[in-house]
């Protein structure tokens, strides 16, 4: 039983060995290395969840107006900003290609 | 096979050590194959640890009593269904289980996110993994539960507490709630090692946060039907700092699924998401060192062991950690977002996530108070449930008039002429309830009297806000116009919103039941010959008599009875107390019988047999104890309805995150 035993083990570790050690026996890629982190995605992702949450925050006002849980008075003071934040994250998505000095410069200000 | 799970134990350690250590150097230096390596490393820890738990589970199923850990834990004549589930009812086996679950979960987790963005993927294999390496070296190097000895020709069997249903299932609930912890833990503090900050760690982890908070909850709830059915005294939750060290992380973990939707609409309080995150994970090791160190007398614990100063110390590096990384990413992290309104939905969630942490902090020193007076003082001190139930009115009640009023302010802010008008309803109806309530009597429990009318409000909250979603959406016209369709579509447009209303329905099921069982039970103890009775509230107990059976592994006696309503004979019912063979221990078998439809319970306990064939009779009415169970599941719907994948939502996100590879599944 011990040897039966001992044979199982040094199947699984030989398993394991080459299970971990499949991916270091395929080719490098050509872009192996750091991945620096691209200021311009980085922006663009903030300003992709910055549309979609003014988008979510104008249906939920429109809904919530329409259950009565936001007086006309309310609606008409909140409908405004979330109008212009999701205009302004709009405009920032289509304002990607801009130079990456001033791409930096957002990200890190 | 005790040397194939030791070697299978030795491997996952092994693999482990090499996914912290090249998951590490993927992410410093950026190598995609070396951390599909470490990845794989992590997977292949995963099938080693089912291994060792294979082993391990046949062992038990054969009686192996040449291992220590089947000796010490089971007999021959232990049923076989408590014989498999000593797999985790001992110390070792459960840490095994740890281990099992946490590879399991980490395996899944990284395998559905493979294609997210590359830079978290590394720090989340080394983090996951540095969690996976202390269980994997515990169990190599200090509590093996594969030491073997020369085998007794019986096992010592097990703590016959232990031998209830709900025992075999309330702690792998449990782990499954700690050890989801985990994921959420490490993809937020791989977030911010890779200084990816963005929504993307929420996005991947919020199910998993949801899932471990269900189990978690679930797990409690399981827990405290076993107290009540095996510990024998009545009660269904007693403060015990085993039950504790479960409600804090869950309390902590609640804190989170509210202020996260805060950050996810307004991008507010995300260090104070991500100082959630740890502090539930920081929690749910406190709560396994709790049970495993044996530093408290508690009916949960177990022995004495070598493993407390261990955890100690891993508790200590993940706050270490876990502080180091939050406050050199404070920059990253600062929203620049501010609250507009103190009267908006998101004002309503920060006022509720402070009374749940307060709870949870007040329960947090409650449990540790004894230790660190015996440390510093010498002193053995305890704290009674007068402190926490104190405690649970004082920051409880509020929270439940939270759970009323948060779902109908605004995001943003809200109008208090428009507060008012909506709560209107719920406030009448919640007066109507208290009033009738008061002449009825019920103000015996002033407490309970108040959890009541709060509780009237919250689910009149909830009715009305699934009335007014469903006629606004039937109004809109895109749901073919049908009340039904309109429902349904409401539901599956916002299934967190509606999913929680309902796990808020549940709470206040749990309030109720609570305060049923706390403010309004009747008891009677009384010696009884047979053919004598005993009154409690509507029921008349009659004692018949007396039997003995021989059962699976325990000698079985019962006092048969009786019960009558008025002059009805409404059933039978018996309590006993079982002495178990290989234990050589003696249990409490209560009698309990349901009333489905008050919800109410007859509980008896049999405190003792006397040789003149009397019996000591402890009788217990317990009203609308039985909605605490009917929680648990009502709990359970609404988190699957809040989990439930959205398939529009998985697209948006999809073309959020198209740039960086697609979002395989959030």
């Amino acid at each position: 039983m011990e040897a039966f035993a001992l044979v199982l083990a040094a199947l699984l570790t030989v398993l394991c060995v080459v299970f971990v050690a499949r991916p270091l026996l395929r080719p490098a890629r050509s872009a192996e290395g750091r991945e620096e982190l691209d200021p311009g995605e980085q922006l663009r992702v903030r300003a992709l969840e910055r549309r979609d949450r003014a988008l979510a925050a104008l249906k939920e006002l429109e809904f919530d107006h329409r259950t009565g849980k936001v007086s006309d008075e309310d609606y008409r003071a909140l409908v405004g900003p979330l109008r212009q934040e999701a205009a302004q994250a709009l405009r920032e998505l289509q304002h990607e290609d801009r130079p990456e000095r001033e791409v930096k410069a957002d990200v890190h200000g | 096979m005790p040397e194939l799970g030791r070697a299978a134990l030795v491997a996952a350690l092994g693999l482990i050590v090499y996914a912290v250590v090249a998951g590490a150097y993927a992410a410093w230096r950026g190598r995609r194959r070396l951390l599909d390596s470490a990845t794989n490393a992590l997977f292949a820890a995963f099938a080693a640890a089912g291994v060792a738990s294979l082993v391990l589970l046949a062992a038990l199923a054969r009686n192996d009593f040449s291992l220590d850990y089947v000796a010490r834990l089971t007999s021959r004549e232990l049923p076989t269904g408590y014989t498999l589930a000593a797999f985790w009812s001992g110390q070792e086996g459960s840490l095994l289980l740890w281990l099992l679950v946490l590879t399991g979960a980490a395996s899944v987790a990284l395998a559905l996110n493979r294609r997210l963005v590359r830079e978290v993927l590394p720090w989340t294999v080394a983090i996951v993994g540095g969690v996976a390496l202390f269980f994997a070296f515990l169990l190599v190097f200090i509590a093996s539960p594969f030491d073997t000895q020369v085998a007794p020709a019986d096992g010592a069997g097990m703590n016959p507490s232990l031998q209830n249903p709900y025992m075999i299932a309330h702690p792998p609930m449990l782990y499954l709630g700690y050890v989801g912890l985990t994921i959420p833990f490490a993809f937020a503090m791989a977030a911010l090692a890779s200084r990816r900050v963005d929504e993307r760690w929420i996005v991947v982890t919020r199910r998993w946060t949801l899932a471990a908070w269900t189990f978690l909850g679930f797990g409690i709830l399981l827990g405290a039907k076993w107290a009540y059915e095996e510990v024998g005294w009545g009660g269904w939750y007693a403060w015990d700092p085993v039950e504790n060290a479960a409600l804090m992380p869950w309390l902590v973990a609640t804190a989170f699924l509210h202020s996260v939707m805060v950050q996810e609409k307004k991008d507010m309080l995300r260090v104070w998401n991500v100082v959630l995150v740890a502090g539930a994970f920081a929690l749910s090791l406190f709560g396994t060192f709790l049970t495993r160190s044996g530093v408290i007398s508690s009916i949960h614990s177990f022995t004495q062991s070598s493993i407390g100063p261990f955890f100690l110390g891993f508790i200590a590096v993940v706050a270490a950690f876990s502080i180091v990384m939050i406050v050199t990413r404070l920059p990253q992290l600062r929203s620049k977002t501010r609250m507009e309104s103190l009267l908006s939905r998101e004002a309503a969630f920060l006022y509720n996530n402070l009374f749940l942490v307060a709870l949870a902090l007040t329960i947090l020193w409650g449990v540790i108070y004894p230790l660190v007076s015996e440390a510093v003082r010498g002193v053995a001190v305890s704290v009674g449930a007068p402190y926490y139930d104190f405690f649970a009115v004082v920051f409880g009640l509020p929270l439940v008039l939270l759970m009323g009023i948060g779902p109908v302010v605004a995001w943003r802010r809200a109008s208090l002429h428009s507060l008012v008008r909506q709560l209107a309803w719920p406030a009448g109806v919640a007066l109507a309830v208290g009033g009738l309530l008061l002449a009825g009597g019920a103000g015996s429990s002033p407490a309970g009297l108040i959890g009541y009318t709060l509780g009237a409000f919250v689910l009149t909250t909830i009715v009305l806000e699934f009335v007014r979603g469903t006629r606004a959406r039937k109004s809109i016209g895109t749901a073919g116009g049908g009340w039904w369709s309109a429902f349904s579509g409401l539901v599956a447009r916002n299934r967190r919103r509606y999913g929680g209303y309902v796990v808020h329905a549940a709470i206040v099921l749990l309030l109720v039941g609570a305060v049923g069982i706390g403010g309004f039970s009747s008891s009677r103890e009384a010696r009884l010959a047979p053919g004598e009775s005993t009154q409690v509230g509507d029921y008349r107990v009659v004692y018949t008599g007396s039997s003995q059976e021989r059962g699976a592994n325990a000698q079985e006696v019962r006092a048969n009875l009786d019960v009558y309503r008025g002059e009805e004979l409404v059933g039978t019912m018996q309590a006993g107390k079982n002495r178990y063979f290989a234990e050589e221990q003696t249990s409490n078998e209560v009698g309990i019988r349901t009333d489905w439809l008050r919800g109410e319970d007859l509980f008896v306990i049999a405190d003792r047999f006397y040789g003149d064939g009397s019996v000591q009779l402890d009788v217990i009415v317990n009203p609308l104890v039985n909605l605490i169970w009917l929680a648990g599941l009502v709990f359970v719907l609404g988190s699957v309805v809040a989990m439930w994948p959205d398939a529009r939502e998985q697209r948006r996100l999809a073309q959020r995150f198209a740039g960086e590879g697609a979002l395989a599944r959030a």
